[in-house]
């Protein structure tokens, strides 16, 4: 077992089984309590014994989710459900037309990774590091380890993902949006929550958190720093998720560090439709085509106002420009260096009709 | 709508506008000069160039979708593999890009199936052809190109031992001298902030070099796993990453890219290595032979050392980069940077391409010019500096230039021929494996 993946053996390994989850339990209930120090948008309260689970919106709270079978977790915040202004003003500076008309938007309650998903989650099903580790530690699978191990996963990459910039704590990159939604399948699978891609409706509304302005801080891009990676002061590269401040809601990097997928396909005139009613609830335009979709928040490689709430960016062809091979693989973008995700839970886990909707669609697969 | 969204393409800010702009002129004076000596056969894409593929894996495949894409007549004219499915399935998937489906004319009696599929390739009637088989039949396919007078487009690596490199650089002679073009696929020769960098650390942007870094640690490539009813020689051909007649380990297969970066820019090869490498977590079935990490010390005959690593194990950390200390600063050569003690670090800010592609461009347009290029002899030069690498850490012992280039050992089988048996898999043993 001394060549496995040391963050997944580590600890573990010496251990009884029942030793090892009372530990990890006691693990989560302690980052708990860390994390509803920070943020709880949802008015108070103290942390409960499973706060992984609500009836209604005021009972959500932050948690923390482990990934079983390693020793890897992430943390949600809770997002109240609620109305607001989708879109950007026509007098914004830097704005884009396809920002616009502005229109009112509802979207329902839900849980939103505090962070960008990291290389450390990622490269466990990217890897296979948990089937890998159950192998050399002898351990049988769990009925959901059987259910997550069911999910498809990418074939390797050719070539080293992180392009030299970084790996534990780093966000991960250059997938695709087939793969980002893969993922979210594969971890509600191994978790028993269902998580899946924010919308572009959901994406803006948890940036935006309660705001009007610009940015989540204000409208003065001289700010910037203190809340983003961006061109000017992220050294060309992507940095460690959560070290700068979050925003009003307790998410960190949602302007800057790395780009993150929303599920809607991006054209021009699904603001203007929406714009006809009155009220638009939770908004998705489904993609029919490989290209192009969106990706929200800015990069590290991106000047002030892509970083805005409202500003939008379309997947491409040439995010695929070094791949040689043809056909071109369906999980990496080699170019999108700057293109992440996070995950995103909603109060009410949907129908099986209505998780269809959000599931990878055939026109990904072409 | 897409565009004005891409830094490196587009509309946006200020900053990189001026560099952009520049950049276009610059492309734009060459491609006049180039028209202006046009002359040959092939002068200014009158003259349609016919192409035939020979290996139809994913790159070849790619590589010919980027040769029929560049400028000027160009045409598919037939396909050989070794295995029938992989033709089929590479046109198929040739045929789905709609600029270039009227490019190709493929009737069933130019796919050519089996080991001597390149031979028919040659004889009918292609005026180019792209050699992307596994490794291994390189040394032969380049051989009977030039021999047939073939320009001719060559992935790397461009052979798996001492005897093919020999070949090879025998051909690139004899293709030179009847002026055909050819070229290797080391793309960053063709990518722009690899010839800039390279340019200024020429041009004694941080001195003398003293020592080089370079890394191809990544999880791995794929598997095919053995099915019932495969003969050995079947199995190895579609598992040929594993065999090292095929292959010639991953040090030679990709590590390749970040060795000749090095040699580039010394404008030579390393005059003697030696190294360390092992099998540690590649325990599997179908698996083959080769090593899943190398560490190698090389040194150059002015005695500057370069320090090479590769890995194929998943969970580690990664980096497939080219690094150069001199004695004025360092440089990461991938990423286009240049730092010097007390001044803000250069970076290279200019238009970024396609390599793949712009590799593809410039050989056609060469042939077009009449004037070819001719990439043999450094692409053979860093595939042997590859093979050198991996003879040092399978032997364990200090390998010269002279005795990996002149060495005997030939790793091909007596037969090609999917009855005949191909070499048996051996892993080897440093300190007792004889390896050059």
């Amino acid at each position: 077992m001394w060549f496995m993946d040391s963050r997944l053996v580590r600890r573990t390994r010496r251990w009884q089984p029942a030793v090892r989850q009372a530990l990890c339990f006691g693990a989560a209930i302690l980052a708990v309590w860390a994390s509803t120090a920070v943020a709880d948008p949802a008015g108070g309260g103290s942390p409960t014994a499973a706060p992984a689970k609500a009836a209604t919106a005021v009972d959500m709270r932050p948690y923390t989710e482990h990934i079983s079978g390693t020793e890897e977790s992430f943390d949600m915040v809770p997002i109240p459900g609620g109305t607001f202004t989708m879109g950007s003003p026509g007098d914004e500076p830097g704005r884009h037309a396809d920002e616009g008309p502005q229109h009112a938007v509802k979207v329902d309650p839900f849980w939103m990774g505090k962070h960008e998903v990291t290389w450390d989650e990622y490269e466990i099903w990217n890897f296979n590091l948990d089937i890998q580790r159950r192998k050399v530690l002898g351990e049988q699978p769990t009925k959901r380890d059987k259910l997550a191990d069911a999910v498809t996963r990418p074939t390797k990459p050719y070539t080293d993902m992180t392009f030299g910039m970084g790996k534990e704590g780093y966000p991960a990159i250059c997938m695709t949006q087939l793969a980002a939604k893969k993922y979210c399948e594969w971890l509600s699978a191994k978790t028993g929550h269902y998580y899946r891609l924010p919308t572009e409706a959901e994406w803006e509304y948890a940036c935006r958190a309660g705001t009007t302005t610009a940015y989540s801080f204000g409208d003065n891009p001289d700010d910037l720093g203190q809340y983003a990676w961006y061109y000017d002061n992220s050294d060309d590269q992507y940095q460690p998720v959560g070290k700068k401040k979050p925003n009003p809601w307790g998410l960190y990097d949602m302007h800057g560090n790395v780009a993150e997928w929303c599920l809607d396909r991006l054209d021009s005139d699904f603001y203007a439709k929406c714009a006809n009613n009155k009220l638009t609830v939770d908004p998705l335009n489904r993609p029919t085509r490989l290209y192009s979709r969106v990706v929200r928040g800015g990069s590290w490689d991106d000047d002030p106002e892509m970083l805005r709430s409202a500003a939008r960016r379309a997947s491409e062809k040439d995010w695929k420009m070094q791949d040689p091979q043809i056909p071109q693989s369906i999980w990496y973008h080699t170019d999108a260096i700057f293109v992440g995700f996070r995950v995103l839970r909603p109060l009410d886990e949907p129908s099986t009709e209505e998780k269809q909707r959000y599931r990878a669609d055939p026109a990904q697969l072409e | 709508m897409n565009e004005r969204r891409s830094r490196a393409t587009a509309s946006s800010p200020t900053r990189r506008e001026f560099l952009k702009a520049s950049t276009t002129a610059a492309a734009a004076a060459s491609v006049a000069g180039s028209l202006s000596i046009a002359r040959s056969a092939y002068a200014a894409g009158s003259e349609t160039i016919r192409i035939g593929l020979i290996g139809c894996g994913g790159r070849g495949t790619g590589a010919t979708s980027q040769a029929l894409h560049t400028k000027g007549g160009v045409k598919l004219v037939s396909m050989g593999d070794a295995f029938r499915d992989r033709l089929e399935s590479s046109l198929a998937n040739l045929k789905k890009d709609k600029v270039i489906a009227g490019r190709i004319d493929m009737p069933e009696d130019h796919r050519f199936v089996g080991f001597d599929a390149y031979k028919q390739v040659l004889g009918s009637g292609v005026d180019l052809v792209i050699l992307a088989t596994p490794p291994g039949f390189r040394p032969i396919h380049l051989a009977a190109a030039v021999d047939a007078d073939k320009n001719v487009f060559m992935e790397k690596p461009v052979a798996v031992d001492g005897p093919g490199i020999r070949a090879v650089l025998e051909a690139a002679k004899k293709a030179k001298k009847k002026n055909l073009g050819l070229a290797v696929g080391l793309q960053r020769h063709h990518q722009n902030h690899y010839i800039e960098t390279i340019h200024r650390l020429q041009d004694g942007a941080i001195g003398d070099m003293v020592t080089a870094r370079v890394y191809w640690n990544g999880a791995g490539v794929w598997v095919r796993p053995r099915k019932p009813g495969q003969t050995d020689m079947q199995y190895q051909m579609r598992n040929w990453y594993y065999f090292n007649w095929l292959c010639g380990d991953h040090i030679v297969e990709q590590h390749i890219h970040n060795l000749d970066v090095i040699n580039w820019l010394k404008g030579t090869h390393p005059a003697r290595c030696q190294g360390m490498g092992g099998r540690q977590v590649r325990i599997g079935k179908d698996t083959g032979e080769i090593f899943d990490h190398h560490a190698v010390e090389y040194e150059y005959e002015d005695g500057t050392r370069m320090f090479s690593y590769c890995r194929h194990i998943p969970g580690c950390w990664n980096s497939v980069t080219e690094h150069v200390h001199g004695t004025k600063g360092s440089a990461d050569i991938s990423s286009g940077v240049i730092r010097t003690a007390g001044q803000a670090p250069w970076r290279y800010r200019g238009k970024k391409n396609n390599p793949y592609q712009t590799e593809h461009d410039d050989l056609f347009a060469a042939i077009r010019s009449g004037n070819p290029p001719n990439e043999g002899e450094y692409g053979a030069h860093s595939t042997m500096t590859a093979i050198m690498g991996r003879m040092a850490t399978y032997s364990g012992k200090m390998v010269s230039w002279e005795e990996a280039i002149n060495s005997n050992l030939n790793l091909a089988p007596e037969k090609y021929a999917f009855n005949a048996e191909p070499p048996e898999p051996h892993v080897a043993v440093p300190g007792q494996t004889k390896a050059f």
